[in-house]
């Protein structure tokens, strides 16, 4: 850390210059970065104070600082619909029951990995490291999705992001540097690897595991490409893609707002409720975002000194 | 993923038995049957690693024999091995397609743009950033820049529809100024502009960890040698943290220039819009376009299979960068 606070000068004479360029040197410093700050939020929390106000204000108010006319009839009318609450549904189940897959699946193959002893090891990491360097694309993934029959199912976003390499790689390397006297005398003892594995390896390392989850969560809660490309039935769209359609195609039909009520409805406009269903879905997020931050940072902070 | 440091060369080598190719055929046998008996002893392991390689081969080995579709005249009714060969015509097609050089420029310029004008944002901000002493500030403005990295860009990019779309405040704010503000995301000369803009003010916060990082495990005692010298604040930064952040700049820099072709599919999809094709059509929007829009498997394959071998080009190019200049390397 260089925060460093010069209370002390060692010459006398240039003090009170210094003094004086260095409290202006400050307040341009904090000036520039509350500057970022804010353009970093003003987006987002006009976008909130729209979906709070009142669509004759959102009108005539060019920046909304504040909920003008505080109402809450958007997320009435958006929640009064199916197709939102639906949504929401198809990506808490993606993303609850992908992220334990991922975990599942990606702790069982870090572990076998991480053990130098194991015979065929570098084959099989060359195996892995391939398809990080070389992938098929789009349409050979589409292909395969469909000969599966998963188009149209949920399946299809939760199968082909089982295992992240990157990720795997992490928690490889994180298990390689676990103490091993635990888990040679847990052998010595004549536990099974299945054991090892769940009772030693995973509690040792479960702030690790965590901040995978995380990344993992966040990645199947921003799911929007196999959405896309997979599932055509609009009563299974996850959240992102109904999102697209409603906030960015104004697609407003697709949750119930119909031309009747662009004209004759004056509790809410297109634009209210659009800047509503936006900030519907970061909700979630930011109540998270508290515990995501902390870990995340942590993360990648870990990898950034292992190297 | 801009996460450097990850170091995955593996370490073993210490298992590997001494090779056969000096022994007889007999003790060679003997040889594969105690690897066999030693293989065995792991099938416990195996087994743990069993679902991923499945993964692994179906969701990524088994499509690589799709790729196929780029060599053919691909009919889903006849399928793989009914549909016509036909070399490397679709190849040859696409390169004499104007639409397809214009994409692949499209590709090159918005990644370079974001690049060039991206990289300094996040080490001037880390740079800054490092120079408060009020904690609770620090925090405050971290939190607040690193949020929307989290928001998927269906999110944003709506977020930016409302903001500086038809209605949204940033239209009607310079008309109230008496400025008549062209529509921005429809204009193709502003199109390139809002992708670059709006992609770093999302992500320059988070992009800051990684130089926060690299500031923190600068030795505290240079800068207190430097102090005694009578270095200022300025000059310290100039001769002691810049210097300190020139390993994780080359880094970060060497893995962009790996991603060229990567010039943001997501912000582009929700963003763009027929007015913009020309200057915003980038490969991924346009595969996407005739391969799942318009049916065009075997081009839109051929199309693909171009944009990944030049991606698996450049990975590979960067790690052997990386490893020449000693850093943290992929494999």
């Amino acid at each position: 850390m260089s925060a460093h606070i010069d209370t002390t000068d060692y010459e006398e004479q240039p003090l009170r210059a210094r003094w004086h360029s260095n409290r202006l040197a400050e307040t341009t410093i904090y000036g520039v970065l509350l500057l970022l700050g804010i353009i970093s939020m003003l987006p987002i929390w006009h976008t909130l104070n729209a979906s709070l106000s009142s669509p004759e204000k959102v009108a005539q108010a060019v920046l909304l600082l504040w909920p003008h006319d505080f109402t809450l009839d958007s997320y009435i009318f958006i929640f009064k619909g199916k197709a939102l609450i639906r949504s929401f549904g198809v990506t808490v189940f993606i993303t609850v029951v992908g992220t334990a897959l991922n975990l599942l699946v990606t702790s069982a193959a870090a572990y076998p990995l991480s053990r130098r002893d194991l015979p065929g090891r570098q084959f099989i990491m060359l195996f892995i490291m391939v398809t990080f360097v070389f992938s098929a694309g789009i349409v050979p993934g589409f292909m395969l999705v469909r000969s599966l029959g998963l188009i149209n199912s949920l399946w299809a976003m939760i199968w082909p992001t089982l295992v992240n390499v990157f990720f795997l790689i992490l928690l490889r390397n994180f298990f390689e540097n676990l103490p091993d006297a635990v888990i040679e005398s847990a052998r010595m003892d004549g536990s099974s690897e299945m054991r090892i594995l769940f009772q030693i390896v995973i509690p040792m390392s479960l702030p690790a595991i965590a901040t995978m989850g995380l990344f993992y969560a966040v990645s199947h809660w921003n799911e929007f490409f196999r959405g896309i490309f997979y599932i055509y039935d609009p009563a299974k769209w996850p959240l992102q893609v109904l999102l697209r359609s409603v906030v960015i195609q104004a697609n407003l039909n697709e949750i119930g707002f119909s031309n009747q009520d662009m004209y004759g409805n004056a509790q809410v406009s297109q634009l209210t409720i659009r800047a509503a269903t936006v900030t519907a879905a970061i909700v979630p997020m930011a109540l998270l975002y508290p515990f995501v931050q902390r870990f995340f940072v942590q993360g990648i902070v870990l990898g950034a000194e292992k190297g | 993923m801009a996460t450097a440091g990850t170091d995955v060369r593996s370490g073993d080598n210490l298992s590997e038995s001494p090779s056969a190719r000096n022994l007889g055929p007999d003790s060679r046998r003997r040889h594969f049957r105690r690897e066999l008996g030693r293989a065995w002893k792991y099938r416990e392991l195996y087994l743990l690693l069993l679902p991923a390689i499945l993964f692994f081969v179906i969701f990524r080995y088994i499509p690589m024999g799709g790729l196929v579709m780029g060599f053919q005249n691909y009919s889903p009714v006849r399928g793989f091995l009914g549909s016509p060969w036909v070399g490397f015509q679709h190849f040859e097609t696409l390169f004499a397609l104007p639409k397809f050089l214009e994409v692949f420029r499209n590709t090159v310029i918005i990644s370079l743009y974001k690049l060039f004008i991206g990289f300094p944002v996040p080490i001037i901000f880390a740079l800054l950033l490092n120079e408060v002493r009020h904690l609770l500030f620090k925090r405050a403005i971290q939190t607040v820049t690193y949020f929307p990295h989290f928001l998927s860009w269906v999110v944003y990019g709506g977020i930016m529809v409302l903001f500086i779309g038809p209605g949204g405040a940033v239209p009607e704010g310079l008309e109230a100024i008496g400025l008549k503000m062209p529509a921005l995301l429809v204009n193709p000369k502003y199109f390139r502009t809002i992708l670059v803009i709006t992609n770093i003010m999302k992500e320059f916060g988070w992009a800051a960890i990684v130089y926060l990082a690299a500031i923190a495990s600068i030795d505290p005692s240079i800068y207190e040698a430097a102090m005694v010298d009578g270095a200022n604040r300025l000059q310290q930064t100039r001769y002691i943290t810049l210097p300190g952040l020139r390993g994780i700049m080359g880094i970060v820099f060497i893995l962009s220039m790996g991603n060229i072709l990567e010039a943001g599919f997501e912000q582009v999809f929700v963003m763009y819009n027929p007015a913009v094709y020309a200057v915003g059509d980038i490969l991924d929007t346009y595969i996407y376009r005739i391969g799942l829009v318009d049916g065009r498997f075997s081009l839109a394959t051929a199309v693909g299979l171009f944009r990944s071998v030049i991606a698996a080009i450049m990975i590979v190019m960067t790690n052997h960068i990386l490893k020449r200049a000693d850093q943290p390397t992929l494999w």
